[in-house]
């Protein structure tokens, strides 16, 4: 593969951790593409910001806690983690109730930030 | 124009898997290149050769193997999603010690870093399901 080629992957999470298993095999995902040296952010919106959301105990339905996953994503040079703002009020959440730091954007913003990465990838 | 085609959705119970096949078809009859087709999720179940529909259906699974042998393309199951869903090739079935493989001819098994590579050397990137 050329080295040279370096590409801006935005990976959208939007379905919420457990009723599919869209977001862990997301983040499986994630995780090969920043492995690739590739400029890697994630945008979480709709039903996806409650992957984020703390307290989740899945073991209780015999499910892993995978979401704790993704507050490694910056060991692994993964740039940006976007939560979109009003997905977050329509569910009652803030920034606070999430497992790790992020940078809210508004719905605008985030579909500017859709607009400008290379390669778009939804889960 | 040079394509990457992520097939998410599952034979039969969502369209996206037809529409992935339409679009891969479309494209090559175009004049484009498929880079590389690549199955996760439910999308690995594309894969497995034992899809026995109807004889009246469509045969989602087996239309992928035709249009491999037609036309050179690269059906990518993903290891790991294959892995969950019993899609194995003969390696894989010997790996888990398994009495059976299903993976239909004209795929093969292989991790996410193809789908990293082809989204990277491909001019667009087009996802189904």
């Amino acid at each position: 593969m050329p080295e040279r080629v370096r590409k801006r992957f935005l990976y959208l999470l939007r379905r919420p951790p457990h009723g599919s298993i869209f977001a862990q095999e997301g983040l499986e995902t994630v995780l090969i593409g920043a492995a690739f040296e590739q400029s890697v952010s994630l945008l979480f919106l709709d039903d996806g910001v409650f992957v984020l959301k703390r307290g989740q105990d899945p073991g209780e339905i015999g499910l892993k806690d995978f979401a704790k996953g993704f507050r490694a994503l910056p060991d692994y040079d993964v740039e940006r983690i976007y939560v979109e703002e009003r997905s977050l009020a329509e569910r009652g959440l803030t920034p606070a109730d999430l497992i790790m730091d992020v940078e809210t954007v508004s719905p605008e913003r985030a579909g500017a930030l859709i607009d400008a990465h290379d390669v778009v990838l939804s889960f | 124009m040079r394509f990457a085609v992520l097939v998410n959705a599952g034979p039969y119970q969502y369209q996206g898997a037809d529409t992935a096949w339409h679009f891969t078809r479309a494209a090559l009859d175009g004049g484009h290149d498929i880079l590389r087709v690549f199955f996760y999720h439910d999308g690995a179940y594309n894969g497995n050769r034992l899809l026995v529909p109807p004889q009246d259906e469509r045969n989602v699974g087996a239309r992928w193997s035709r249009l491999a042998a037609e036309r050179g393309l690269d059906l990518v199951v993903c290891v790991a999603a294959g892995q969950r869903r019993g899609v194995l090739d003969a390696a894989e079935r010997r790996r888990h010690g398994k009495d059976a493989d299903v993976l239909a001819p004209g795929f093969r098994i292989a991790g996410l870093g193809l789908l990293a590579e082809a989204a990277i050397l491909a001019d667009r990137f087009v996802t189904f399901g």
